[in-house]
């Protein structure tokens, strides 16, 4: 195989930087450190955005690496590390399954991604067409976190982090969305963080927690 | 033109206006006058599209066709009624001690945010615009899910976040797909998401990448929609958010959802040559109507057992649009309609007779006919209404969605109609005693607001035995492009 040109190898890097991110937030328990996790995810998505954008010349794109560079890498961080401060939650402990098992049924979706994306990155016609595999087990390994987690924030972290692997897949498809539409999601994102924020709040004061598993009392046959 | 931007504009005004001025003694009036006023900007704007036809302005951005034009009065419409509606109800809640004067000034302005987000999601043409919208809706109506701050209303709220939010999660890897197969037919840029741009070429897009976006796009949309067995989240959120927020929430983001779905199965119909939208959505359909309707009678919660009462009517409905033909898309239009303006008109009369009773459980809510006849009447129509009972409208889709079933899917007909049977048994079984049971509580001294409730249900007796032309004309022209 002809050695490719630095750039795509460069993308290739930060996409495999990417899938490793996405099994160190998957194996953390400590909640500080997986908002540092999320923001280098960030950071990695928006040098990787602005290598496509240079490689390709695609000017559009610098303009949503900087988009992404404000709000994953600063804004998003930012709210979560003060929503933490100002809650106290330092630590996580046991999520619903180990983790060793965790990263095995990890391992497995990247296998399940990687054969869901063939079709499609054939039919691609972007330089980043191998990275869509990648793209699409990120997301994959963010909705197993979700699923294996017990308490609100690490679910909200995999909840981003799996918009952050999406606007990764839209890059390496299609060079990334029009410009309203990606400047409509980041909106989407920021107002959600915002709503989830005040939400935390309501949730301690209601069950002095962030652990949901005092969430069981819905029921089908109601709760009296 | 301007009847457009004034149906968008109203709506995210009033909800700033609300947000600022605060809970005061005229917000409620406030809310009702800026729904009115949509209201009558979407009727101009029907009137408009009578005499012109349909309007595709704005840059293109904005499509009004026969499809989506009914929808966006009757959200406007539903909306208004719904102001109307919770301005008494909740005067009450605060009465009671249950919401506090900042919680209100929350209720107005979301209410109003998210009126403007499924307006915006209708209008679009723009099928990303359509998805930033669609989570718009859910993350105005999470902080109304929870409005009560009680432990159920917050794990009610957590759940419909999370699980919408990923849903819509799914949908947004849909549009990303689709985005990228109409990429290389239209171009990069704006132009590529429109859907007008792509339905013009629907023919072709590549259909494995279709294919592989529209099993996302239903997913997707499909939690929103509520089907099985992606509802989870739709019960809770009904039985445990104030009552006008079930009111909206069953009569339209449902539809609304359901209408984003539709629009992406034309664009895959075209690009598809075999029936895979269509068995998809027939087998989403189905499940939602049998599981729907056996888990009615397990209810113990009124505002629950309507709730699944949505899931089946939303089942019935991604059933008739999934066998196509333009019987089955003219009833499943008809049944859009119908059911949203029915199951708004039964939260009303449900929504009063909890707050009488103080209870929503229905084993404790009795004999309603004496202690407050209006409700009773109300809830006692609405639910015959709803049950599919001649003459009112939901007979009239629901008659047709069958026939059309008999004739083309005959292998699915035995369990619609034995899902109707039990559905039909489970209701009006709790209903019934609501209604007209042996009570000992007193005649209750106020009379409710119950207006909205009989304007909704006449109309609904209305569109059973008698549709006006244009409507009856508009939904076979979007029964033609459903195809």
């Amino acid at each position: 195989m002809a050695s490719l040109p630095f750039g795509f190898q460069l993308i290739n890097l930060f996409a495999a930087v990417l899938l490793l991110l996405a099994f160190a937030m998957l194996a953390q328990r400590r909640v500080v450190t997986l908002i540092d996790l999320f923001a280098a995810q960030g950071f990695t998505l928006a040098c990787s955005t602005a290598v496509v954008a240079y490689t390709t010349s695609q000017p559009h794109l610098y303009e949503s690496t900087a988009l992404t560079l404000l709000l994953k890498v600063f804004l998003l961080p930012w709210l979560l590390h003060r929503l933490v401060r100002r809650l106290d939650v330092r630590w996580e402990f046991e999520g619903l399954i180990n983790i060793p098992t965790t990263m095995l049924i990890g391992i497995v979706l990247v296998v399940f991604s990687f054969n869901l994306a063939l079709p499609i990155s054939q039919l691609a016609s972007t330089v980043t067409r191998s990275t869509l595999g990648i793209a699409m087990a990120s997301v994959m390994l963010s909705f197993l976190m979700m699923i294996t987690r017990s308490k609100a924030l690490p679910q909200v972290i995999g909840f981003l982090s799996m918009e952050n692997g999406l606007f990764f897949a839209a890059t390496s498809a299609t060079y990334g969305m029009p410009m309203v539409v990606e400047l409509g999601i980041a909106l989407d994102v920021l107002v959600g963080m915002l709503i989830l924020g005040v939400f935390f709040f309501q949730i301690r004061e209601q069950f002095d927690s962030l652990d949901l598993k005092h969430f069981e009392k819905l029921k089908d046959t109601g709760h009296e | 033109m301007i009847e457009i931007v004034l149906v968008l504009a109203l709506p995210l005004f009033g909800a700033a206006v609300l947000a600022l001025i605060g809970h005061r003694a005229y917000a409620p009036a406030v809310n009702v006058a800026v729904s009115l006023g949509t209201f009558l900007a979407a009727c101009a704007l029907t009137l408009g599209v009578i005499e012109g036809g349909p309007l595709l302005v704005l840059g293109r951005q904005f499509l009004i066709d026969p499809f989506n034009v009914f929808l966006v009065v009757l959200t406007a419409f539903v909306g208004f009624t719904t102001a109307v509606f919770s301005r008494p109800y909740m005067r009450i809640e605060e009465q009671h001690g249950r919401l506090t004067a900042a919680r209100l000034r929350l209720f107005h302005s979301m209410f109003q945010l998210f009126s403007f987000t499924m307006l915006l999601a209708l209008t679009t043409n723009n099928v990303g615009i359509l998805w930033v919208a669609m989570e718009a809706a859910t993350l105005t109506t999470v902080l109304l899910v929870s409005l009560y701050r009680t432990p159920a209303s917050l794990e009610a709220a957590w759940k419909y976040f999370i699980l919408c939010g990923v849903g819509i999660a799914q949908a947004l890897f849909g549009t990303i797909l689709l985005y990228f197969a109409a990429e290389k037919l239209l171009g990069a840029g704006g132009g590529a998401l429109l859907w007008t741009e792509l339905n013009a070429v629907r023919a072709d897009l590549e259909p494995t990448v279709l294919s592989l976006a529209f099993v996302f796009l239903l997913v997707g949309y499909g939690t929103k929609v509520g089907l099985v067995p992606l509802h989870n989240w739709l019960p809770d959120a009904h039985a445990e958010g104030p009552t006008p927020i079930s009111a909206v929430l069953s009569g339209l983001l449902l539809n609304v959802a359901l209408y984003a779905v539709v629009r992406c199965k034309v664009l895959v119909d075209g690009a598809l040559p075999g029936a895979f939208a269509k068995n998809l959505m027939i087998a989403f359909g189905l499940l939602s109507v049998v599981v729907a309707a056996f888990l009615l009678s397990r209810q113990k919660d009124v505002k629950r057992l309507f709730a699944y009462s949505s899931i089946e009517h939303m089942g019935i409905i991604t059933f008739a649009f999934g066998m196509g033909g333009p019987i089955a898309n003219f009833a499943g239009l008809l049944h859009m309609t119908v059911h949203s303006l029915t199951k708004s008109a039964i939260f009303f009369a449900v929504g009063h007779a909890a707050q009488k009773t103080g209870t929503q459980l229905m084993d404790d809510i009795r004999g309603l006919i004496t202690t407050s006849p209006v409700v009773g009447w109300g809830l006692a129509l609405g639910t015959l209404a709803i049950l599919g009972m001649p003459p009112f409208g939901v007979f009239a889709s629901e008659f047709l969605i069958l026939t059309t079933a008999m004739r083309e899917q005959p292998w699915a007909t035995p369990f619609l109609l034995t899902a109707l049977g039990v559905a039909f048994a489970a209701v009006f079984s709790k209903v019934q005693p609501m209604v007209f049971g042996d009570t000992t509580a007193a005649r209750l001294p106020v009379r409710p607001a119950m207006m909205p409730v009989f304007v909704h249900l006449s109309l609904v007796l209305m569109l059973g035995l008698w549709i006006p032309p244009f409507l009856a004309d508009w939904y076979r022209v979007a029964a033609r492009l459903i195809g």
